[in-house]
């Protein structure tokens, strides 16, 4: 059973979700207006600091939580107030909730027994799960002797069981050291891949959202700011807060002109001007903040883009950090490939030009 | 001279001593008010009555024998003490009866203490231990006062029009059911509250995104996780109810006798020390050999989920 193509269908619509505690004025609005459409077979990524809304969006489709107001479609099928256990929808926890009273196989038949399987089609079903997770030999184990990373390995096994319609993840990696989390995220790339379950996945590690999602939809404050690629939301951020929250950034302003097609032309403080990506709906003169990624920015023995005074350089093994001070007065950060031994020459206080990559820079809504 | 090995051995004795010195308070405890009184009812049930009471100091198994036989005054054949066996069982059945009657209230409550914010579960655990600050001689006329023909219960209900006679519920089992559940009530719901408040809610909601009803939530997850709790109150109202004294005194007025009062009875009126004692010893051996066997069952039963 290997469907690894994201078909357009749509495996959950969420549409104008919104939830609020309390009434009125004084209402704590924890999401507001919510609209996603995850696909079928995707691995769906909600990113966004502790308190964004994230986990409750993930609870509502989980059914342990009800919108204020809104639908959440299964499917096409509407299970908006449809109870958890009548929901063909299971969650991975954040710390696992695993019965403590029960073995390791008997966590994982739970769901089926509940489903009234057989007990010949529970054995079997769980027999294939703890291959899958490559726990077999632990299969009679109570699950408060094993590891974290083994509890992970339950959790999923219990999880993925009843073979849901779509998986959701509540941070499942954060309580896991960092070389057992990076084996985990391979671990559940492959897992997705070879049962061709839709996953969504709730983290505020923008690294893991990056590398292991298809798409990543980023939330602050009850709102979801921008839906799309990792590379979308790397290189073509919506807002300053995507722009900060993913990856390292440079902000610089400028004065917007000659905007067409997406493109445009921002003047500088120091005079020259360079070429930006535009996102729809920019205005299409004033003042624009735009961002540069460290790495689409280089030192230059020519005029360069920019120009500046080295402020710090910090060496980060595979490359070097260097905090520069330009000109017109503002931060800019530069990363460098240590691509030979000698790495990099540059000194605090010496003057240098900045470069930056064609096709780079990018308008953001401030 | 003194090797370094006599003055380690020398530390080591004075240390021994000064830790049975300090362990005296709690060992002269339990010798005076635990073991102590155990072995002097003991030896009583082996002794003769005295004629006002108290016991002679002469050796005689009277007093066990009549446990369990009694002898025909007229012929002197032995027959079953057919009397207090049916004591015997009434006082089990009853603690039983009780057991699990705290044990039905007990749960739900329980439940819904534990459920509740963090703040309000002080008031509620608070609530529950009211009672305990009342006497229980006084708790036990108050029910006295609500089931009596002319009380309460059966004036609302004559005048409800549920009934046209009043009910008799003083005196009999049922009286000294409700007497003792209404009593032991709060030590079966505070250790299963002890152990529902350490459950962890989240392993509820896994049972749900598994599939599960409420019922099967109830019976796979939460029942199992609280059984420690179960437990503990099950033998903390089994063992005072299987002695219970005052309730089948009060409620039950001395025709539907228990254990308790058939003790009493022997170092009151009866005059028979020797019997008492012996009855007493036996309440004992049966609340162990009863505790012995759920543990036991319980434990096993552990034992083949491991």
């Amino acid at each position: 059973m290997q469907n690894t193509t994201i078909s357009a269908h749509c495996a959950v619509d969420i549409r104008a979700v919104r939830k609020a505690y309390g009434v009125g004025e004084s209402a704590f609005v924890a999401l507001d207006e919510a609209t996603v459409s995850v696909r079928q077979n995707e691995f769906f990524t909600l990113l966004g600091p502790s308190g964004c809304g994230k986990t409750t969006l993930l609870r509502m489709i989980a059914g342990f939580d009800y919108p204020t107001s809104g639908e959440i479609l299964l499917n096409g099928a509407d299970i908006t107030s449809l109870p958890p256990f009548k929901r063909p929808v299971n969650t991975v926890f954040q710390n696992y909730a695993l019965f403590p009273h029960m073995t390791v196989a008997e966590n994982v038949a739970f769901g089926l027994e509940a489903l009234g399987k057989s007990r010949a089609e529970v054995k079997a079903r769980v027999a294939e799960m703890l291959r899958l997770v490559q726990l077999e030999h632990l299969a009679g184990r109570r699950t408060s002797q094993m590891s974290g990373g083994q509890q992970q390995r339950v959790a999923l096994a219990r999880a993925l069981a009843p073979q849901p319609k779509v998986l959701l993840l509540d941070e499942p990696l954060s309580a896991l050291d960092y070389k057992l989390r990076k084996e985990m995220q391979s671990e559940l790339k492959r897992l997705q891949y070879e049962t061709g379950i839709t996953f969504i996945f709730v983290t505020h590690d923008q690294e893991e959202a990056l590398t292991m999602s298809d798409r990543v939809a980023v939330m602050s404050a009850g709102r979801i700011l921008q839906i799309g690629t990792p590379r979308e939301i790397y290189n073509r951020p919506a807002d300053r807060f995507v722009a900060s929250f993913i990856g390292e950034t440079n902000f610089l302003t400028g004065m917007l002109q000659d905007h067409a097609n997406g493109k445009a032309k921002v003047a500088l403080k120091s005079g020259r001007s360079i070429v930006v990506n535009v996102a729809p709906g920019t205005p299409a003169s004033g003042e624009v903040t735009f961002i540069v990624r460290p790495e689409h920015a280089r030192l230059v023995d020519g005029p360069g883009d920019v120009r500046a005074s080295v402020d710090k350089v910090v060496y980060f093994g595979t490359d070097t950090h260097i905090h520069l001070r330009l000109d017109s007065g503002e931060a800019f950060m530069v990363r460098q490939q240590n691509g030979s031994i000698a790495g990099c020459s540059v000194e605090a206080g010496q003057a240098v030009a900045v470069a930056i990559t064609d096709g780079a820079a990018q308008v953001v809504k401030a | 001279m003194t090797s370094v090995n006599d003055l380690t051995t020398e530390i080591e004795a004075a240390d021994a001593r000064r830790r049975w010195l300090l362990a005296s308070p709690a060992l002269l405890t339990i010798f005076v008010a635990a073991i102590g009184p155990l072995f002097i009812v003991l030896a009583y049930s082996f002794l003769a009555p005295g004629d006002y009471g108290d016991v002679k100091w002469q050796f005689s198994l009277d007093a066990w024998m009549s446990v369990f036989f009694e002898r025909d005054i007229f012929d002197d054949t032995l027959s079953l003490a057919t009397a207090h066996i049916d004591i015997f069982w009434r006082s089990v059945k009853l603690a039983l009866i009780t057991t699990a009657l705290t044990l039905f209230f007990g749960f739900p409550t329980a439940y819904f203490m534990a459920t509740r914010s963090e703040r309000s579960r002080d008031l509620w655990q608070f609530l529950i231990t009211i009672p305990f600050w009342t006497n229980l001689l006084i708790r036990t006329l108050a029910i006295l006062q609500i089931i009596r023909n002319e009380g309460i219960l059966n004036t609302v209900l004559i005048k409800l029009g549920v009934i046209n006679e009043p009910i008799q519920i003083l005196f009999t089992d049922t009286a000294i059911l409700i007497g003792m559940v209404y009593v032991y009530l709060p030590l079966m719901v505070l250790p299963i509250y002890a152990s529902l408040e350490r459950l962890d809610f989240r392993l509820v909601e896994a049972g749900y995104d598994l599939y599960a009803t409420r019922w099967r939530v109830l019976r796979k997850i939460i029942l199992p996780l609280a059984k420690p709790g179960v437990i503990a109150g099950s033998i903390l109202v089994f063992i005072p109810a299987i002695g219970a004294f005052v309730s089948p005194s009060v409620l039950g007025g001395g025709k539907n006798m228990m254990f308790s009062n058939l003790i009493e009875l022997q170092f009151g009126q009866g005059r028979n020390w020797p019997l008492g004692s012996a009855l007493s010893i036996t309440v004992m051996i049966i609340v162990m050999a009863a505790l012995l066997i759920y543990v036991r069952n319980n434990a096993s039963k552990d034992e083949r989920h491991a």
